[in-house]
């Protein structure tokens, strides 16, 4: 390269080798004179010369893409700068697209600008320089569509349990699909509608997300029926052969289907974009398959189970109910039976009626016999009553001698005044008789003394009236002589005297209160006799 | 949606996905094996779970493969062809 470059160097000097004599000769006025075409000219003829094709790493910075439809960006690193260009028919080509900040290697063949006295590449080629500036484009990537919420939670739409049509987004060569139509097949054979693409190079992004699109502008009712879900797949490989998946256009293709869709790219760790936007992820082809329909023998036998169910739950329903009726028909009285048994108990219940008054006056009777018997006799009641009124009596006479002992405190304190008006009254009763006797003592001591002298006090024998008279004296009557020392009984002389006698022995008994009268009596019969 | 049977307005067995006939034949089925309700609703029941579960066994009869390949015509439409993967 360095010969090339020297030789490319050389061959202006070569032609002007003519000249060399007048340069030396003349000075100033030896060197040739370029136009400036000429001179660009030349330039762009030692450039392309010395540089056939070459590959330049760089980063890209500030890319255009005008309405020409070439790009225009520069490739740059730490001290140095070189344009480059994209014709607009290579641009479609590229295995990716240029972006600021891309770290690429770029291949092409270099010129120069004459217009703008400057050198470019002519870019026929783009790819990523290196594993860890792809991984940070994918990060950066992720983080901006994450921003934009593609990958949101509640953009995942569930997937249908059994669908009828699978659309399935892939190449239609090779074991992808191979392996996802093995795997329908298996589990539940359904309609699949492949929409081949080329899963790797430049064509595959807008491939991938035209056919996405494209199912989802499927009419419902159309000649090609509208899948029920989708399935992206592609098979494992490099990070760079599985990066039309990370690519925005197919990124967002799939976060804006309407139809649930899953994702099948590469193996379990390979993660492209696509899997955060879709709807599931399967780690490989034949789980996306798994993932999209049950197994049909397990349904078979649900449904086989589940209408067995129905059909016994069906039956047994009815018998259940069949069994209840006929239950409560039995329940259900027979009218005439029903109607024996209400004139049997008619008739159990008359008799009983009959029965039932005599053993009722039996009853009684029995009842009042036995009431009878119970009835206490009047001896027994009588002695009772006495028991009970010698209780009573009992309690009387102790309450009485109780009270009666009171009532004599209190009496013998009311008789001491009594007592002591008695006794006043015996005082004066005593005085007064006192009185009396002396007072006839008075009386009989008043003719006493004249008795001494010898006369004598003639009474009636009863001894009281005083005889004064002789004609008070009657024959025969007995009369009462007082004498100083006594009385004397004493009969008038006189036939006329005999029943006086008799009457006289009565006075002579009569009560003379005085010893000398029951002497006088004594004497009356012998005196009697004398007269 | 088995319990708007009464109501009349259960929605069309034939336009079912095979999904909520399965969901609504299994609550007939519970539903049935309780033993709970009028018997007349229990025959209706009986008689709409019999469709469900027609339908399903329809649905699962169905399932045959068919592979195709899309096709765009020169106007952007779709058509479909046999694919044969080898």
């Amino acid at each position: 390269m360095t010969e090339a470059r020297n030789d490319s160097m050389n061959s202006p000097n070569d032609n002007g080798n003519g000249d060399n004599g007048g340069r030396d000769n003349g000075g100033r006025d030896n060197v040739p004179i370029f136009t400036v075409a000429e001179i660009s000219q030349a330039v762009k003829r030692t450039v392309e010369g010395a540089f056939q094709r070459v590959r330049v790493r760089g980063e890209i910075s500030r890319p255009s893409f005008p309405s020409s439809g070439h790009c225009y960006f520069r490739l740059k690193d730490e001290n140095a700068v070189l344009d480059s260009v994209v014709w607009r028919g290579v641009l479609g080509r590229l295995k990716l697209r240029p972006e600021d900040g891309l770290e690429v290697i770029a291949s092409g063949r270099l010129t120069t600008y004459a217009g703008k006295s400057s050198y470019q590449i002519i870019v026929d080629s783009l790819e990523l320089a290196g594993e860890g500036a792809l991984l940070k484009l994918l990060e950066e990537r992720r983080k901006k569509l994450a921003a934009e919420g593609l990958f949101a939670e509640e953009r995942k739409r569930p997937l249908p349990y059994l669908p009828e049509v699978i659309g399935v987004v892939t190449s239609p060569t090779g074991s992808v699909i191979r392996d996802i139509l093995h795997r329908l097949a298996d589990r539940f054979p359904r309609r699949v509608l492949v929409w081949p693409v080329a899963v790797q190079g430049e064509q595959a992004a807008p491939q991938v997300a035209e056919a996405i699109r494209g199912f989802n502008a499927l009419p419902k009712t159309g000649p090609v029926p509208r899948p029920d879900v989708l399935i992206v797949a592609r098979g494992g490989g490099s990070l760079e052969d599985l990066w039309a998946f990370n690519e925005e256009e197919v990124v967002r293709a799939a976060a804006d289907s309407t139809i649930p869709l899953i994702s099948a790219v590469g193996h379990e760790t390979d993660t492209t974009l696509i899997d955060f936007a879709a709807d599931r992820r399967a780690p490989t082809p034949s789980a996306a398959a798994e993932i999209a329909v049950p197994v049909k023998s397990e349904l078979t036998n649900l449904v086989l189970d589940l209408s067995r169910r129905l059909a016994s739950a069906g039956y047994r329903g009815l018998e259940e109910r069949r069994t209840r009726v006929e239950g409560l028909a039995r329940g259900l009285p027979d009218p005439q039976r029903m109607l024996q048994e209400m004139s049997q108990r008619l008739d159990d219940r008359a008799e009983r009626l009959t029965l039932g008054v005599s053993r009722f006056l039996r009853q009684e009777a029995e009842k009042v016999e036995s009431l009878g018997w119970r009835l206490p006799r009047p001896e027994q009641q009588l002695g009772l009553a006495r028991e009970r009124l010698d209780a009573t009596a009992d309690r009387l006479v102790r309450s009485g001698a109780r009270n009666l002992e009171s009532r004599r405190e209190q009496y013998l304190r009311v008789d001491a005044e009594r007592r002591l008006d008695q006794g006043i009254a015996n005082v004066r009763r005593d005085t007064r008789r006192q009185l009396d006797q002396l007072g006839r003592l008075l009386d009989s001591y008043s003719y006493h003394k004249t008795l001494e002298r010898g006369f004598a006090v003639v009474r009636d024998a009863d001894g009281q009236g005083v005889l004064t008279r002789k004609g008070e004296v009657q024959a025969g009557q007995s009369l009462d002589i007082e004498f100083a020392d006594g009385h004397a009984a004493a009969v008038a002389a006189g036939g006329a005297a005999q029943p006086k006698g008799k009457a006289g022995g009565n006075p002579g008994g009569s009560p003379g209160g005085s010893g000398g009268k029951a002497r006088a009596g004594k004497t009356d019969g012998k005196q009697g006799s004398l007269l | 949606m088995a319990e708007e049977n009464g109501g009349g307005q259960a929605p069309d067995v034939q336009a079912m996905s095979f999904e909520d006939a399965l969901a609504e034949l299994r609550q007939i089925v519970e539903r049935l094996e309780k033993g709970e309700g009028k018997l007349d609703e229990a025959i209706a029941a009986y008689e709409r779970g019999a469709r469900l579960k027609q339908h399903c066994e329809a649905k699962l009869k169905e399932a045959e493969a068919k592979i195709e390949k899309i096709r765009l015509s020169e106007n952007g439409s779709a058509t479909t062809e046999p694919l044969d993967v080898e």
